[in-house]
């Protein structure tokens, strides 16, 4: 087998038993796996609890019956029982547990309901605003009763006006595609970030473990720097396509199979229902693209210190570059639209996650998004080359001092002659 | 299989590292390769591992340059030790083996010789971290012969380890050399340089201050030394005619003279002043010589 994949293996399989792998990935795709379920997670909590049984003492008579059908329509889980006792009675049960609450029912002067609800706490707010809204239509269709207003002119006072907003451009994304992409784009931004800041600094890591440990002095006399380089970079990408993929997959197969449970509330929020394929594969792009950029980076920083200990201190400039790029993303979230993120957008170091940030919640031309893509590969070629010399002179030098004149240093190093 | 350097020199900046060195190791010799530290031993290697190119000059082996296509044939013990900390003995070793091109099941084979050669056959399975740095050694010696390189570059290979390890070590040097391996040896330990190569090069400042074959080096470097012990007070020997250097000892003194007729010239002279328990007329040994170009002090 020829070398390069022989080193690419062997960093990607060793790095794949670590312990630190395995448990990201565990967790990543339980945190994955639990925010899918979410809706299953809720319920099954609720589930011991049963449905809220609340007892209803009726002092008209006439209400019980047409509140109990109201309630019906409005929340499933809350029962009504009518009580056959005095209200100290009803208080002792609802104290004993036996019901969430009590309702009393009533006239009002104008003979219209009247209700007074006890319970042992009122911190739950669900119950009662359930109560109130069943007692409210109650309330208004008899009030119109009385006043003599027909159904149909209810109905039409109580119509929400026509309010129709649609953008001029063609194929615009709608107000709720907009906040559905928002979500996922927001999702996909945090994957982005962590990964290359974890990967990145894994390579660097790798290097200069390598370096300290000196092990770097027959690595290069056997295999070629640069080769080496790459074949570091590539084993690492493969291992974070692993897991991104591991996540992906969990996370597409626990929503198909939720994906009746997910209307409404959470899911809709993050846009999760209708996920967009396209997304996803910009998703996977940029991200590869901005892992590409960072690797090749933390490399070439990574080869120049003599100890793991400044690893960090060393890689910091470009961590803080990765950092100030999804700041930028973060508040494009809101306005994507906005000029600054259009032309951040084809700067490389932020590319990654802007241009990311605008095709996914945005209709840009092609071409934009080429053009940025472009930059991103010519930018990540010189540094690949650039790299790669410091790289060959990097790992030759050892001593304490670690600034960017070191650069200088390793390319006078690598220098032919 | 010639390895030959041609008027090598290499530049950092405006620092010479290395200047004019010409160099011829034959096959299956072991070159002896001294130089105080900074003298350029390392840049050299690095050179003809091809890590570094030569600013000027050129190095062959066999007529063609070393580089990554011959790395298969090369081995590297480097100065500064190291391996992977985290990884067990096995894979490492088979990982550095099948980058020098060799199978993995020939690897784990030539292992287990080696490991049951150095009587470390339990650490098989043990991760670097956990064996002592002569251990350490042992195994980093495995990695850079475990491919039966043709040229083989030890740096230091004995610094740090204890006098029957180094015998061990030692052994299987020489045998490798006796079954044809080329071995360029660095090291500041004159004994070992004088016992096992018969070719030497002295570096000095990045330049060859003496090279060639030891013997011819010993007899054109002029000066012998007498070793006298005596009961009486020679230390008028010291500005005696022919004697370059002088060492009172506790039993007598060391000389350095310049020709076998100095000796004769002493011992006719101090006959009859009193008990002589020693006379002894040494030739030079490597250190003598070394000090003596290089000009510092060394061991």
């Amino acid at each position: 087998m020829n070398n390069f994949f022989i080193i690419l293996l062997h960093t990607y399989m060793s790095k794949l038993k670590t312990k630190s792998f395995l448990v990201t990935t565990i967790l990543t795709v339980a945190i994955m796996l639990a925010l899918t379920n979410m809706t299953n997670i809720i319920d099954f909590f609720n589930k011991g609890g049963g449905a809220d049984k609340i007892a209803v003492i009726d002092g008209t008579g006439k209400l019980y019956e047409p509140l109990k059908e109201q309630i019906k329509i409005i929340n499933k889980e809350l029962i009504l029982e009518k009580y056959d006792g005095n209200e100290a009675a009803a208080r002792k049960d609802v104290a004993e547990g036996k019901y969430k609450g009590l309702l009393e029912l009533k006239w009002n002067g104008d003979n219209l309901p009247a209700a007074s609800y006890k319970a042992m706490s009122i911190a739950d707010s669900a119950v009662p605003a359930d109560l109130q809204a069943a007692l409210q239509q109650m309330k208004t269709a008899m009030a119109s009763t009385q006043i003599n207003i027909a159904p149909e002119q209810l109905e039409k006072l109580y119509a929400p006006v026509e309010f129709e907003k649609s953008a001029l451009e063609k194929d615009a994304k709608t107000e709720e595609e907009l906040n559905q992409a928002r979500g996922l784009v927001y999702v996909l931004l945090f994957i982005i970030y962590f990964a290359v800041i974890m990967y990145a600094n894994m390579i660097a890591m790798e290097v200069a473990t390598e370096k300290s440990s000196r092990v770097m002095e027959i690595m290069i006399s056997s295999v070629s720097p640069i080769k080496q380089m790459f074949a570091k970079i590539l084993g690492i990408g493969l291992l974070s396509l692993t897991q991104l993929a591991a996540l992906l997959l969990v996370g597409y197969f626990s929503i198909k199979q939720n994906l009746e449970t997910m209307q409404g509330g959470f899911f809709e929020f993050f846009g999760f229902g209708n996920i967009a394929g396209s997304t996803i594969a910009y998703a996977v792009i940029f991200f590869l693209l901005g892992y590409f950029l960072y690797a090749t980076m933390a490399a070439f920083l990574g080869s120049l210190v003599s100890r793991i200990e400044d690893v960090q201190q060393m890689i910091t400039p470009m961590t803080l570059l990765v950092v100030a790029g999804f700041m930028m993303a973060m508040f494009g979230l809101n306005q994507p639209e906005a000029p600054f993120v259009k032309y951040t957008s084809f700067i490389p170091f932020f590319s990654p996650m802007l241009m990311f940030l605008r095709v996914g919640m945005l209709n840009i031309p092609f071409w934009e998004v080429a053009l940025s893509i472009g930059i991103l590969v010519a930018t990540i070629a010189f540094l690949a080359v650039f790299g790669a010399r410091v790289y060959r002179g990097g790992v030759l030098m050892y001593g304490k001092s670690n600034s960017f004149k070191d650069i200088k240093k390793a390319l006078q190093l690598s220098k032919k002659g | 299989m010639v390895l030959e350097l041609d008027q090598v020199t290499k530049r950092f900046g405006s620092f010479t590292a290395v200047n004019q060195l010409s160099l011829t190791i034959p096959e299956k010799e072991m070159f002896g390769f001294l130089g105080a530290n900074g003298a350029g031993k390392t840049t050299t290697f690095r050179m003809i591992l091809g890590l570094l190119d030569a600013s000027e000059g050129k190095i062959s082996w066999d007529g063609k340059p070393i580089n990554y296509k011959t790395s298969s044939m090369i081995g590297y013990l480097p100065e500064e030790r190291g391996l992977y900390p985290k990884l067990k003995v096995r894979e490492q070793i088979v990982y550095l083996a099948r980058l020098r091109g060799m199978q993995k099941q020939a690897a784990l084979k030539e292992l287990d010789y080696w490991l049951n050669r150095f009587k470390v056959k339990e650490y098989a399975d043990k991760k670097i971290e956990e064996l002592s740095k002569g251990n350490q050694q042992k195994i980093q010696f495995i990695a850079a012969v475990i491919h039966k390189p043709k040229l083989l570059i030890l740096d230091e290979p004995f610094s740090g380890l204890d006098p029957v390890n180094v015998e061990q070590l030692k052994e299987a040097v020489v045998e490798l050399k006796n079954t044809g391996t080329t071995i360029v040896f660095a090291s500041h330990r004159m004994e070992h340089v004088e016992e096992m190569c018969e070719l030497i090069c002295i570096m000095h400042k990045g330049s060859p201050v003496v090279h060639g074959s030891l013997k011819e080096i010993k007899r054109s470097f002029g000066k012998k030394n007498l070793v006298i012990h005596a009961d009486f007070d020679t230390t008028f020997l010291m500005e005696y005619p022919g004697v370059t250097r002088a060492k009172v000892t506790a039993e007598g003194i060391h000389l350095q003279i310049t020709s076998e007729q100095a000796a004769q010239d002493i011992l006719k002279d101090i006959v009859g002043k009193g008990f002589i328990r020693k006379f002894v007329l040494e030739e030079p040994s490597l250190n003598d010589i070394f000090i003596e170009k290089v000009g510092a002090s060394y061991e």
